[in-house]
C-alpha cells in the first residue's frame, strides 16, 4: 500500500461553474491502476466523480483519459508508474518532487460532458462512420468461408485489436490543427478493410481517403498516436500502409510523399549520403524521362522550391546547385559505400511488416536477431534510420 | 418492423469483448455436431437440456460461416481456410478464433453491421433499463429507461423485449467480469414475475490473476500450457489423467483449489500457469492479449516465466428460464446469452460455448420476437411502471448523506461474502451465513445514500439501482445452492460430495414472492445421452 494524490480536472455541467481542479488522496498498492485510484476516490469521497469504465483490463476501451498529459487508458496505467512519471517531470523542471500529484484530465480533441467523460459520438464515432466501416464484398458469399492467406488475416488483426478507446484521437496533433482530420482511429479502421482480401472496394476506399483533404495525407508523422495506443495498433503505421497502397495504386499524392520516399531510398543506396539537390528533382520528376519531359506539376513544384533551395545553399544544408545533370555530389569512400549496400541488403531480406501479432515486442525482435548472430551497427545515425 | 437496441454502455464496451479464446462449432470434416453436443452435455454434468444443446451445436457451423462472411478476421490455416485450436472439455479441436480477441473481433464486426444498417435499427447508446412494463394481460409491452446522458426517463413501448444484459459476476469479488455485469436482466425479469433457473451454477474459471481477477484465456492451455503447483508438479495428472489441463473448467478449478487448500500452492494462494512451453512465435500470434495482461497487470513476461493464477468468478450458467426460442414465462419477454438459461450449459459451461450460446439463441429470440410482433397490435402500457421508477429515483436522491451506509461498502461486503461462502467449495453452514448477510444487505440498501444528485451521467444513481439487481441475484443463488443437496458441475457441496441423479437430475426454478424466491423443479430434457459417470 502507498498513498497517492490524484489531481483531477473536474467539470460539473449542472453547477453553472467552469472546470476546476480537485485533489483526492488515495491509498492503494502501486501495481493497481490509476482507474483503481479514481474508483477509490469515487467510492470513499465523492460519488459524483464521473469516469466511464467497465472491464478494468484494457479490453472495453471506456476509460480513455490523459494522465500527466499523456493520453491512454486509466485501467492500464499503474498508479505507481504514474507517480514516478509525475516526479520525474517535476524534478526535470527543478520542482520539489516530494508532493507532486498525478494529474488526470479528460481526453483531448473532444468536448467534455462531465469530469472525465467526453463526447465521443460527435468526434470519434462520426469519424469512424466516415470511412464506411463495414466489409464491402462483391457478389454472393461463397458456400463455405472465403479462402484467404493466413498472413493477411494476421496483418489486419493488428487494426482489429483497436478497442475504440479514443486515446489516439486525444493525442493527435494533426487533429488539433485540423479538427476535420479523419484521424488515427478511423484510418486504422479503414486499413482493416483495405487490407482485407475479402473487401472488393479497397481501391475506391483508397481514392476516397487520398482525395479527402482531411484524409491520409493530413497526418504529420508525429508518432503521438503510436505512443498513446494501449493495444499496439500503431495507428500511424496503418496510415502509412494506406499511403503505400495508394502509391502502388498510382494515386497522386499531394505531398509527393510516395515518390519522395522512393527518391530518398534510391539516392542513399547510390551515394551513401543524401544529395539534397537531387532529392527535389527525383521526387517530382523522377529519372531521365521525368527530366526530359517534366510535367506541369513538376515544373510548378521545382520553381516553387527555389526559395527553399536558396536558403538551403546559404545555410550549407545543400552543398551543390540544383542541376539537370546529377553527379557532382560525392560518393562515400569504397568500403563505407559497401556497408551502406549491406544495410540495404539486410533490410530487403527482413522486409516483413512490423506487426506485433507476428513479431512480438520490439525489444524481443532485437534479442532474437542477436541470438541469430546478426551484427548490428552501433552507429547512432544508422540506428535511428532503422 | 421497427427494432431498437438499448445499451447502458456504448455497445462496443459490452462484456462479450472479454471472450478471448474462441467459439466452438463442428465445422471440420470428420467432426460432428453430435460429438460437440456430447462434450457440451458431459461438460454440463448432464444438467444441460439436450434438445437445446442439439439446436445450438447443429446451428453452430452456419453461424461461424455467417460471421466470417460479415467480416470477422478468423484465424486461417495454411490452406487459407478457417483454422481451429483445442479447448477444454472438447474431444476435437473445434474452436474458431481471432488471436485471443475473438469476442472483441466478433462484437466490433457486429457493430460495423449496426452502423451499416443504421436506417433500419435504432441505437440507444448509454440508455439504462430499470424495469419491464407489463400490460393488463401480464404480457411484456415495454421497458422503462433512463437516458444516462441527461437523466430523462422514458417508457419504450414494444411488442417484444429481448433481455441480453449478460451475467452477474459483480456479485462476487474478485471476478473476471466487467463492472457493468450486475445481473440487470436477470433481476428485471425476476421482478416482473419470470422464472429463473439453475441460479446456483456459477462458474469459477481456472486461470485468473490473484487479487485482480483478470482472465487468462483457456486458449493458453489449449495451446499447450501446463498447470504446476508450488513443488513444480503437473498436478492435473492426479485429477484428470486423460485430458489433463483441458478437463472441464469445474474439474480444473476444483483441482487447483484442492492443491491450494492442501498447502501445495504458493504463499499468495495461487498455482502456476506455465506458458513458456508454448513456442514463442505461436504465443505472439495466438496469445498476444495474454502477453499484455501478464506484462501490464502482473509484471510477468509469460514467454519467459510461469504466471501465478487461481480460480476466479467468471460465468453465470443459470439465469432467466427460456425455451429454445428464447421465450420466457412472460409472453413478449425473451432472453438470450448469459442472462438466459435455456439451458445449454447446465452445471458447467465449456470454454468457447458462451459466444455460441449468445449468437444462436440471440438469433432465435430475434426471429421469434419478430414473428410475434408481426401478428399483434402494439398494446398500451400503463404509465405505472414509469411512475414507480421515477419515485424510486426521487427516493434515492432524497436520502441524506450519512443516513445509511455507502453503496460501495455494501457492494464490497456482498462480493467478499459470496467469494468466501458460495464459490468453488460450498457447504450448508457457509451458504446459510451468506444468505443471512445478503438479506441484511438488502435492508441496508434501502437507506444507503448517494452523493450525486444531478441528471447528467449520474453514475452514482445507476450504481445504486445496480446494487438492487446484484442483491436479488445473490439471494437467488444462495437459495438454490442451499437447496441442491448434491455435487454437480460448479455446485460442489463438501457436505454432499457425490452427484445424485436419483434425486437431483432436475432444475431448480425460482419465482419471486414477497418473502423471497419460491422454489419449484423442472425436468432435464434427455434426448439420446443418458447420464454417465464423468471423468476426464
Amino acid at each position: 500500500m502507498a498513498e497517492y494524490t490524484i489531481k483531477v480536472r473536474r467539470f460539473q455541467p449542472e453547477s453553472g461553474e467552469g472546470p476546476y481542479w480537485e485533489e483526492f488522496n488515495v491509498d492503494l498498492d502501486p501495481s493497481l491502476s490509476v482507474l483503481d485510484g479514481l474508483l477509490q476516490a469515487k467510492d470513499r469521497d465523492d460519488g459524483s466523480l464521473s469516469v466511464r469504465c467497465s472491464c478494468r483490463a484494457a479490453i472495453c476501451g471506456s476509460c480513455g483519459m490523459k494522465i500527466n498529459g499523456q493520453s491512454g487508458l486509466g485501467c492500464k496505467t499503474q498508479i505507481g508508474e504514474a507517480q514516478e512519471q509525475a516526479d520525474k517531470t517535476a524534478s526535470a523542471v527543478g520542482n520539489d518532487s516530494s508532493s507532486i500529484p498525478i494529474v488526470i484530465e479528460p481526453m483531448g480533441n473532444m468536448p467534455v460532458i462531465k469530469d472525465l467523460i467526453t463526447d465521443m459520438e460527435s468526434t470519434h464515432w462520426t469519424k469512424i462512420r466516415r470511412v464506411t466501416p463495414w466489409l464491402l464484398p462483391h457478389g454472393e458469399p461463397p458456400e463455405r468461408e472465403y479462402i484467404v492467406e493466413s498472413e493477411s488475416m494476421i496483418d489486419i488483426t493488428q487494426s482489429m485489436a483497436c478497442i475504440q478507446c479514443g486515446a489516439c484521437v486525444s493525442s493527435c496533433l494533426s487533429m488539433e490543427a485540423d479538427p476535420d482530420f479523419i484521424g488515427p482511429a478511423a484510418l486504422a479502421k479503414a486499413y482493416r478493410f483495405v487490407g482485407d482480401p475479402r473487401d472488393a472496394e479497397s481501391k475506391e476506399r483508397l481514392h476516397d481517403l487520398a482525395h479527402d483533404p482531411h484524409g491520409i495525407y493530413d497526418c504529420t508523422h508525429c508518432f503521438s498516436c503510436i505512443d498513446a495506443c494501449p493495444k499496439g495498433v500503431a495507428p500511424m503505421d496503418q496510415i502509412m500502409r494506406l499511403r503505400r497502397k495508394a502509391g502502388e495504386e498510382g494515386i497522386e499524392d499531394p505531398n509527393s510523399g510516395h515518390d519522395h520516399e522512393i527518391a530518398f531510398v534510391k539516392i542513399i543506396e547510390k551515394k551513401g549520403t543524401l544529395d539534397e539537390s537531387l532529392l527535389l528533382q527525383e521526387s517530382f520528376a523522377p529519372g531521365i524521362k521525368g527530366k526530359l519531359k517534366p510535367n506541369k506539376r513538376a515544373i510548378r513544384e521545382m520553381l516553387g522550391s527555389i526559395p527553399t533551395a536558396i536558403r538551403g545553399i546559404k545555410t550549407g544544408k545543400m552543398r551543390s546547385l540544383p542541376k539537370l545533370i546529377p553527379g557532382i555530389h560525392h560518393k562515400l569512400p569504397g568500403d563505407a559505400q559497401d556497408d551502406v549496400k549491406a544495410i540495404y541488403k539486410h533490410a530487403e531480406e527482413h522486409s516483413e511488416e512490423f506487426n506485433l501479432y507476428i513479431k512480438g515486442e520490439e525489444g524481443e525482435l532485437v534479442d532474437e536477431d542477436v541470438e541469430k548472430g546478426i551484427e548490428r551497427s552501433t552507429d547512432p545515425d544508422t540506428a535511428e534510420a532503422k | 418492423m421497427s427494432v431498437g437496441i438499448i445499451s447502458k454502455v456504448h455497445p462496443v464496451r459490452s462484456h462479450s469483448n472479454a471472450a478471448q479464446g474462441g467459439i466452438n462449432a463442428a465445422l471440420n470434416p470428420g467432426d460432428s455436431w453430435e460429438s460437440h453436443a456430447f462434450d457440451t452435455i458431459k461438460g454440463s454434468d448432464y444438467l444441460g437440456d439436450q434438445d437445446a444443446v442439439e439446436v445450438m451445436t447443429r446451428e453452430a457451423p452456419e453461424e461461424i460461416l455467417h460471421l466470417e462472411h460479415l467480416g470477422v478476421t478468423f484465424h486461417r490455416n495454411e490452406e487459407g481456410k478457417l483454422g481451429t485450436r483445442a479447448f477444454g472439455g472438447a474431444s476435437a479441436a473445434r474452436t474458431y478464433y481471432v488471436a485471443d480477441i475473438t469476442g472483441q473481433a466478433i462484437m466490433h464486426v457486429l457493430y460495423e453491421q449496426l452502423m451499416k444498417y443504421s436506417e433500419q435499427i435504432a441505437r440507444y447508446e448509454e440508455w439504462f433499463c430499470s424495469s419491464l412494463a407489463l400490460d393488463e394481460n401480464g404480457e411484456c409491452c415495454g421497458v422503462v429507461t433512463r437516458n444516462v446522458a441527461d437523466g430523462s426517463m422514458e417508457l419504450f413501448q414494444a411488442k417484444a423485449v429481448i433481455l441480453c444484459t449478460g451475467g452477474n459476476g459483480m456479485v462476487w469479488q474478485p471476478t473476471t467480469n466487467a463492472l457493468i455485469c450486475t445481473g440487470d436482466g436477470i433481476a428485471m425479469a425476476y421482478r416482473a414475475g419470470a422464472k429463473l433457473m439453475d441460479m446456483e451454477m456459477i462458474q469459477y474459471h481456472p486461470t485468473t490473476l490473484a487479487g485482480k481477477g483478470f482472465l487468462i484465456t483457456e486458449g493458453a492451455r489449449g495451446e499447450g500450457a501446463h498447470l504446476l503447483n508450488a513443488k513444480g508438479e503437473r498436478f492435473m495428472e492426479k485429477y484428470a489423467p486423460n485430458k489433463m489441463e483441458l478437463a472441464s473448467r469445474d474439474v480444473v478449478s476444483r483441482a487447483e483449489q484442492t492443491e491450494i487448500n492442501e498447502g501445495r500452492g504458493f504463499p499468495d494462494g495461487t498455482v502456476a500457469l506455465d506458458i513458456t512451453v508454448v513456442p514463442k512465435k505461436r504465443v505472439h500470434e495466438a496469445l498476444r492479449e495474454i502477453v499484455l495482461v501478464g506484462r501490464d497487470f502482473a509484471g510477468v513476461d509469460i514467454t519467459r516465466e510461469p504466471i501465478h493464477i487461481k480460480p476466479g468468478n467468471h460465468y453465470t450458467m443459470g439465469g432467466v428460464k427460456t425455451d429454445i426460442d428464447g421465450r420466457t414465462d412472460i409472453p413478449g419477454l425473451y432472453s438470450a446469452g448469459e442472462t438466459a438459461c435455456v439451458s445449454v450449459h447446465g452445471g458447467n459451461r465449456l470454454g468457447a460455448n458462451s459466444l455460441l450460446d449468445t449468437l444462436i439463441f440471440g438469433k432465435r429470440s430475434g426471429r421469434d420476437a419478430a414473428s410475434r410482433a408481426k401478428r399483434m397490435e402494439l398494446s398500451r402500457p400503463s404509465k405505472q411502471a414509469l411512475e414507480d421508477e421515477e419515485n424510486l429515483v426521487a427516493d434515492l436522491i432524497s436520502r441524506e448523506k450519512g443516513s445509511g451506509r455507502r453503496i460501495s461498502e455494501i457492494k464490497r461486503e456482498l462480493g467478499q461474502t459470496m467469494d468466501a461462502k458460495v464459490a468453488v467449495f460450498r457447504d450448508e453452514a457457509g451458504i446459510t451465513e451468506a444468505l443471512e448477510i445478503v438479506r441484511r444487505l438488502k435492508e441496508e440498501a434501502k437507506t444507503a445514500y448517494i452523493d450525486d444528485h444531478g441528471s447528467v451521467f449520474n453514475q452514482d444513481l445507476i450504481g445504486a439501482i445496480e446494487l438492487g439487481y446484484m442483491l436479488d441475484n445473490a439471494e437467488c443463488t444462495c437459495v438454490a445452492a442451499l437447496e441442491r443437496k448434491e455435487s454437480r458441475g460448479a455446485q460442489y457441496r463438501t457436505d454432499f460430495p457425490e452427484r445424485n441423479d436419483e434425486e437431483w437430475l432436475k432444475h431448480i426454478d425460482l419465482e419471486r414472492t414477497e418473502d423471497g424466491p419460491a422454489m419449484t423443479y423442472s425436468e432435464v430434457t434427455i434426448t439420446q445421452w443418458e447420464p454417465q459417470e464423468r471423468t476426464y
